[in-house]
């Protein structure tokens, strides 16, 4: 039972809601959210010649993203290069959320199980590298494993090589940048999920003559699946919008999505091609949260 | 030992990998810092120790424009976030939920969920047509996005120490006839600083984190400090780029180590 007044109470809270988010809601409609709206825009325009669009409707940049017109007879092929990319955005950020797992999954473990104190500066340690500025991660990859750098040098040095290995430039390059500096958003929710993970389980677990790899399998990854699917979710977003990372490691020819986008408002001169690549990427952005929104709920739902 | 090899938590090999991710988180940072160092160029070859790059870094009138110009955008982007975050931060939290709370929940969190890069190219057409429109080619449009893009980062400590506060003081004040910007002036805003404080500098360490949008953003001749270094990155010329991620390392553990003092000590 709510009386009028209640209710006028309610209601004038709510208004006031409003008005408090509302300078917040403004700055994120006209520098976050409102100008996608463009971009879905564009990508219906034709190209201009020097850049920017031509204002003519056309659909050309939509079939672009898989297909390509011969000049010649005008018949339309599968663009094998587009494919590429795609491939390689997809294979790589798999990977890369593959072996944060695999990397991650220890760590968070190993931190979750040390004394209170350990626990704290552990988790600081972690947490730096995490804030620590992107290009600079990268930055200090590109050092390591350039033709002149520490391992190269190193491996020169000691005799195990005679040449340089070509590592830079190389989807391996990319792969390992993109695994060092995401695998923080892997440990950091992982960790989250071990914290609250009752130890006493695995004590029922080994009691019934469990082995560790049963207990392990059986019992501690079911209770924290949602923090893996969290984890993996977090690394893969970044990885498949990744520009800075196949930038620096990939150098020009090892493109991903991001770089694709940024080659068709340079001196590809497609921005609607790239307004479309950017809306595929949005996509699938989309697809993957929505996957773990699913998930998390479900796990909630059965307590 | 008999007691270490049953101990319940312990799964085999799992330390040791541990160990080795945090000796690999490290290493390339420590090779990093440890060569802005070296008295020589190369980032590979140890030549003797020296604090050249540094004044040589700072020598550089490119550097020193992009140093302040990054401070300025982080200066301003941390104050213009984090009081629109305040303000939303009371306007979402210790209500009854509803749709709208939802809806503000989401539009808050979506520069963490849409790639960088989209939001980059979707602000070069905005701007680009907003320059042309009206001639100006300032600072703003890179405080603006930047603003936009830390809102969520201000906003997560400050809502958490909002729910984590008992209403009963404000009631107190509103029962003692304060008004409610009383109530907020000397209740609610001293309980909420540490929170204040946290967003700021999590919304400054963002801010200058920054490269993909400052990069489609900024206007000839903006560039700021990662933008700057990337193009260096990109020429191979180095060293000068190593005394300055040094620096912004620097910058960081003192940032966080502030941070992680103030929301400790007020649990």
């Amino acid at each position: 039972m709510t009386s009028a007044a209640e209710q006028a109470a309610d209601r004038k809270a709510r208004r006031a809601g409003w008005l408090l988010s509302a300078p917040a809601l403004f700055l994120l409609i006209i520098a976050a959210s409102g100008p996608l709206i463009i971009i879905l825009i564009y990508s219906f325009l034709e190209p201009g010649k020097y850049g920017n669009v031509e204002w003519v409707f056309s659909t050309d940049a939509w079939v672009g993203i898989l297909y390509s017109r011969d000049i010649f007879d005008g018949t339309y092929k599968l663009a094998d290069a587009h494919l590429s990319i795609f491939w390689r955005s997809v294979k790589l950020s798999l990977y890369t959320t593959l072996f944060a797992f695999v990397f991650g999954f220890p760590t968070a473990w190993f931190i979750a199980t040390r004394s209170p104190r350990m626990r704290t500066a552990l988790l600081f340690l972690i947490t730096i590298p995490f804030w620590t500025n992107l290009l600079v991660r990268t930055f200090a990859i590109n050092q390591i494993i350039r033709n002149e750098g520490v391992l190269n040098t190193f491996l020169l040095w000691i005799g195990v090589i005679d040449d340089p290995i070509q590592l830079i430039y190389t989807d391996f390059a990319v792969f390992l940048g993109m695994t060092y500096v995401y695998l923080p958003l892997m440990v950091l929710p992982l960790f989250a999920a071990f914290d609250r993970f009752d130890m006493r389980l695995l004590e029922a677990g080994y009691d019934l003559y469990a082995s560790r790899w049963q207990v392990l399998r059986k019992i501690v990854f079911p209770v924290v699946k949602p923090g893996v699917i969290a984890g993996s979710i977090l690394v893969f977003i970044p990885s498949m919008g990744a520009f800075v990372t196949p930038r620096i490691l990939g150098g020009g020819r090892n493109m991903m999505i991001g770089n694709f986008i940024d080659l068709q408002f340079g001196a590809g001169r497609n921005w609607p091609l790239g307004a479309a690549l950017s809306v595929t990427l949005l996509v699938i952005v989309a697809v993957a949260l929505a996957v773990y929104v699913r998930f998390a709920n479900r796990d909630n739902g059965h307590g | 030992m008999a007691n270490r090899a049953f101990s319940i938590a312990r799964l085999p090999g799992f330390s040791t990998l541990a160990v080795m991710v945090f000796v690999m988180l490290y290493l390339p940072i420590g090779l990093l810092v440890l060569f802005s160092f070296n008295a020589g160029p190369s980032p590979a070859i140890w030549e003797g120790f020296s604090l050249q790059w540094y004044p040589r870094a700072w020598a550089n009138e490119q550097v020193k424009d992009a140093t302040l110009r990054s401070l300025t955008i982080a200066s301003f982007a941390a104050v213009i976030s984090t009081s629109v975050a305040v303000l939303a931060a009371l306007g979402t939290t210790r209500r009854k939920r509803s749709a709208g709370q939802t809806f503000v929940y989401l539009m808050i969190n979506q520069p963490l969920m849409v790639p960088e890069i989209v939001t980059a190219v979707a602000l070069l057409i905005l701007f680009g047509f907003i320059k042309v429109a009206t001639g100006y080619q300032g600072l703003g449009y890179l405080i603006i996005a930047h603003s936009a893009f830390c809102i969520p980062f201000a906003y997560l400590p400050i809502r958490a120490r909002l729910e984590g506060m008992d209403l009963a003081l404000e009631t107190a004040a509103a029962d003692l006839y304060a008004t409610p910007w009383q109530t907020f002036r000397y209740v609610t805003l001293p309980l909420l600083m540490p929170a204040v404080i946290a967003g700021l500098m999590l919304a400054f360490i963002t801010s200058l984190d920054d490269v993909v949008i400052s990069l489609f953003v900024k206007s000839a001749g903006q560039d700021t400090l990662p933008t700057y270094m990337l193009g260096q990155i990109r020429r191979n010329m180095t060293v000068e780029v190593n005394a300055i991620s040094t620096l912004l390392i620097c910058l960081t553990i003192i940032m966080l180590t502030a941070f992680f003092l103030l929301t400790r000590r007020n649990e």
